[in-house]
């Protein structure tokens, strides 16, 4: 087994990602972009943990995937209101921050 | 440490040790006065009096100590000294926890066994030890005296001084009483030549502050007492007069608004005074002086109100300013002269010793000489004394009597061995202070005959007895000085006091011309009382200025048969018949004889014209010498003088309770009380000092004989000039009072013809200064007070303003303001320069283009944040990805 195989993998899918979160207007489809952000870090993780022998990236990835459920639970819920608001949710109307 | 009974009879008496308590009590009792004096029913007065008279019981217990210890009568000192003879002691009399040291040495056996040279060795050999370093000088002298005189001295003696040392050491830092050969155990009488030591001065030293922890290189400065013969004269003279200045005060001043300040000032300078005469160091001394000199100011100008008044408490003031300046440099060379001590009697064995070089003598002599002339009204710092009787009159009473103007004179005695030694002239016995006596003292004189106000003739009268005191010291009379200044303070407070009386009686005024005459028949007692004052003025036997005043003329050695070296013409029984005065000259004192002969004649002559004009005749008060004319050409050009002396007395606010229809009557017994007093005082006194050969003559007890000299004269202490007597002569004093005799007959016959003429006239209109021009130009000279005045107000003072007051607006206008506008115009330009380049170019050019850049940056910067989070992770990956690939491929 290789290692760079999960690290392409992983890459590859970090990329789709950071694509998602740049490109996509939808609110809904940029926190599923960071999912796979998160994800490809997972991916990492294991692979290392799996690589050097030890249950820690394991553990990590385990914790990764806590906190993810709760920031797409946030994340989720900030979508939400800017829908109530705006009536959609098109992350670049919301540009309320603009300088 | 208890005392065999021996031994007790030569320790330090307690009064001797604690006398610092008298000039204590008039302090506290003026604080007391100023604090709650208004509020007591006396208005504060009852506090002056009450620490007078315990100022007075103290000092009369001390006199009587002291006295007692040098003998009441000479003569039975002999057997006293025989039970310690060959003893020398150092015993500690007294040590209260290491703080409070008393030690005395007593060493009275080297006087009796050994000659005059070898007790004169000895005593300028010892150090006067400092309450700083008690340790080191007691253990000095030890050496010094087991070294060279008393071989014989007991291994008891020895042992027990070993433990002195040791406690001095632990009791360095207290307070010490230290007497070299005490008074009583020491007194030992030779076979002829009377005491080999007497008279030694007991210092009670505390150290004040000390500097330094190794004893080689430390200085401190100690304070505190110092009693010997002429401090306990002075403590007397000063209780006295104070005492009866005081109750003459509660009547006199009665009713001023000032009542309370004016007693509370009293007790001040009754305490700066004896604080003056009390103390060890010549630091205490300027203190206690300058004091002096603040209580006066404030008691000549009591009724300040009118201008002459303030203006003459502050001509006295600023007069004595001029001395004072004299008297800091001197006592700052002194310092110096004598390595560094403020210590009196350490001043003055070393000047005695010959320790202190003659030129720092010399110079601190002249310095301090400026000082007694101004503060004892010497030639030509005079002025302020005679305008000093714009206060109130038992004030001049006080100041002329027994403080401020005998102060100088008293200095001249505590630091006699620095003026004797550094006024002698050099490869002569002349010394110069005598002729500034003999200049002042007929100065004075003379002055005083133009007076019409009868304080005023008391005023030049003191300047001319002070100046008999300075020229009986400067002949090297010390005793004869000290003697005089002694019976001149009761028959001068007695004249004050009387013309206190007098003006009393005259509606307050002073004027002898225009407000007095006949009172004889009026106020008999204070007619007595002033006769006998003037009698003893004058020198009249048995009065105590005849005693005195010849004395003096003695001191001079110039009379034949007075010296002390030269066997005389007329008469020398070997003893001397007249008076014991002391002198050292060899007869070179013939122009200041001449002088004190001319003033004898002089104070008769004055003294009758006050008697003449003030008590015989008519009474010229009460209007009636509104309507005689006979006055005025004298007036006009009199007035200038004489307004200030005959305005201001009687407006001082005197609650004049009882209605004086026109003629004068008695005063009150608190006034005519004090008077008769002073005038018992004024005749006995003299005979304190008789002459042996009058005492044999009478057939008196010998030891009656000169025992003022006894008294106040230290003999063989170290710290005492070595002077040597001159011899009394009998007909001196015929003559001397022959000369006033005559004077008195020929002013008392002027005036009886006068009277007899008009009995309302003072003056003859054709007298005979009208009709010489010299005389009438002497009597100009004397009428404007030898244009002294002038002199310093008009040429030196005026002189020195105007164009001192020119230069300095020349220097103003030129220079100062110059400088000024130059500085201002090159701050315009200067200004105007930062203005334009600095501050419009530099600082604003950085204000306004940091706002600039902040305003283009942030402009730049606007268009980032667009508000979309998407960018702001665009930008954040691809700063990210930047600095992974510069991590990557740079490093």
């Amino acid at each position: 087994m290789y290692l760079n195989q999960f690290l392409i993998f992983s890459a590859i899918l970090f990329c789709i990602g950071v694509y998602g979160v740049l490109v996509r207007k939808n609110g809904v489809l940029v926190l599923m972009s960071i999912e796979l952000i998160l994800n490809a870090v997972n991916i990492n993780l294991v692979a290392f943990g799996t690589f050097h022998g030890q249950a820690a990236g394991q553990v990590f990835a385990l914790f990764v995937i806590a906190v993810a459920a709760a920031e797409v639970g946030v994340g989720l819920a900030i979508v939400l209101l800017i829908y109530r608001n705006r009536r959609s949710i098109d992350v670049s109307e919301a540009d309320l921050l603009k300088g | 440490m208890f005392l065999a009974a021996a031994e007790a009879a030569s320790e330090t008496p307690w009064i001797f040790e604690n006398i610092w308590i008298v000039p204590a009590i008039p302090a506290l009792s003026f604080l007391l006065i100023i604090a709650i004096g208004k509020r007591l029913p006396m208005k504060g007065s009852e506090i002056g009096l009450a620490s007078i008279a315990a100022v007075f019981a103290l000092s009369m217990f001390a006199t009587y100590t002291w006295v007692d210890q040098i003998g009441f009568t000479g003569g039975h000192s002999e057997e006293s000294a025989e039970g310690d003879t060959g003893d020398a002691e150092y015993s500690e009399t007294e040590s209260l926890g290491g703080g409070v040291q008393s030690v005395v040495l007593d060493t009275p056996g080297f006087a009796a066994a050994e000659g005059d040279e070898s007790s004169e060795e000895k005593t300028e050999s010892k150090p006067v030890p400092n309450a700083c370093f008690a340790d080191e000088d007691t253990g000095d002298s030890d050496d010094a005296e087991y070294g060279d005189d008393v071989d014989s001295a007991d291994k008891d003696a020895e042992s027990q001084s070993s433990d002195e040392t040791d406690s001095g050491t632990e009791a360095s830092a207290g307070i010490q009483t230290v007497s070299l050969t005490n008074p009583s155990g020491s007194s030992v009488y030779a076979a002829s030549d009377g005491y080999e030591t007497r008279g030694e001065a007991i210092i009670t030293d505390t150290c004040w502050f000390k500097t330094g922890a190794d004893s080689s290189t430390a200085s401190g400065i100690s304070v505190g007492t110092l009693v010997d013969g002429q401090s306990i004269m002075m403590l007397f003279v000063v209780s006295i007069i104070s005492g009866l200045v005081h109750i003459y005060s509660t009547d006199y001043v009665n009713g001023d608004r000032r009542y309370t300040h004016y007693f509370a000032f009293l007790s001040l300078f009754t305490a700066a005074m004896l604080f003056m005469v009390l103390s060890s160091s010549t630091l205490q001394l300027i203190v206690g002086w300058e004091l002096v000199g603040v209580c006066s100011f404030g008691l000549i100008g009591h009724w300040w109100e009118e201008k002459p008044n303030s203006d003459a408490a502050l001509k006295a003031f600023l007069t004595n300013r001029v001395g004072d300046i004299g008297l800091l440099i001197g006592m700052i060379v002194l310092y110096f002269g004598a390595e560094r001590t403020f210590d009196i009697a350490e001043i003055n064995r070393q000047a005695v010793a010959g320790e202190i070089n003659q030129l720092h003598l010399s110079v601190a002599a002249l310095c301090l000489m400026t000082a007694i002339m101004s503060k004892s009204g010497q030639f030509v710092l005079h002025t302020w004394l005679p305008d000093a009787m714009a206060g109130p009159t038992p004030v001049s009473a006080l100041i002329h009597a027994a403080t401020m103007v005998v102060a100088g004179v008293y200095m001249i005695g505590r630091l006699y061995p620095v003026f004797w030694e550094g006024f002698m002239m050099p490869g002569t016995n002349l010394n110069a202070m005598a002729f500034i006596g003999g200049l002042t003292t007929v100065g004075g004189g003379l002055l005083a005959f133009v007076q019409r106000d009868i304080k005023k003739v008391l005023a030049y009268s003191t300047v001319s007895q002070l100046g008999y005191m300075v020229l009986a010291l400067g002949m090297g009379a010390y005793t004869a000085g000290m003697f005089h200044l002694f019976t001149h303070a009761f028959f001068k407070a007695c004249l004050f006091l009387g013309a206190g009386s007098v003006s009393h009686a005259c509606h307050h005024s002073f004027d002898m011309k225009s407000d007095m005459g006949g009172l004889r028949k009026y106020m008999p007692k204070t007619f007595w009382t002033f006769m006998i004052g003037t009698g003893a003025l004058m020198g009249i036997p048995p009065l105590a200025g005849f005693w005195s005043k010849d004395e003096i003329l003695v001191g001079a050695q110039v009379w034949p048969g007075t010296s002390s070296e030269k066997p005389g013409a007329f008469v020398d029984d070997g003893e001397g018949f007249w008076l014991a005065a002391t002198g050292g000259g060899d007869g070179t004192f013939t122009i200041p004889f001449i002088f004190g002969c001319i003033t004898a004649a002089l104070t008769a002559a004055y003294m009758t014209r006050v008697i003449m004009l003030t008590f015989f005749g008519e009474y010229r008060g009460g209007g009636a010498h509104d309507d005689h004319g006979h006055d005025d050409a004298h007036d006009t050009h009199a007035a200038a003088d004489h307004d200030d002396a005959h305005d201001t007395h009687d407006a001082h606010g005197h609650d004049d309770a009882h209605g004086h229809g026109g003629l004068p009557h008695e005063s009150g017994s608190r006034i005519t009380i004090p008077l008769m007093i002073l005038a018992f005082m004024a005749s006995v006194v003299g005979f304190l000092n008789m002459p042996s050969g009058f005492v044999k003559a009478l057939g008196l007890p010998e030891g009656w004989a000169h025992r003022f000299e006894d008294w106040v004269e230290p003999v063989g202490t170290g710290q005492f000039p070595a002077i040597d007597h001159a011899k009394p002569s009998l007909s001196l004093a015929v003559f001397a009072t022959g000369l006033g005799l005559i004077s008195i007959l020929v002013v008392r016959g002027y005036y009886m013809k006068l009277f007899a003429k008009d009995p309302m006239a003072t003056e003859y209109t054709d007298g005979l200064a009208s009709k010489f021009p010299p005389l009438r130009a002497l009597h100009n000279v004397l009428e404007n007070k030898y244009y002294l005045d002038h002199l310093y107000s008009g040429v030196i003072a005026g002189g020195t303003t105007g164009p001192l007051a020119r230069a300095a607006y020349w220097v103003n206008q030129n220079i100062l303001d110059g400088i000024i506008n130059t500085v201002g115009k090159t701050g315009v330009l200067l200004g105007r320069f930062i203005y334009r380049f600095f501050d419009q170019g530099v600082v604003d050019g950085a204000v306004n283009s940091s706002g600039q850049a902040a305003g283009l940056s942030g402009q730049f910067l606007r268009g980032v944040q667009s508000g979309q989070v998407r960018n702001y992770a665009t930008l954040m990956f691809g700063a990210t990805a930047l600095i992974v690939a510069v991590f990557m491929f740079a490093v």
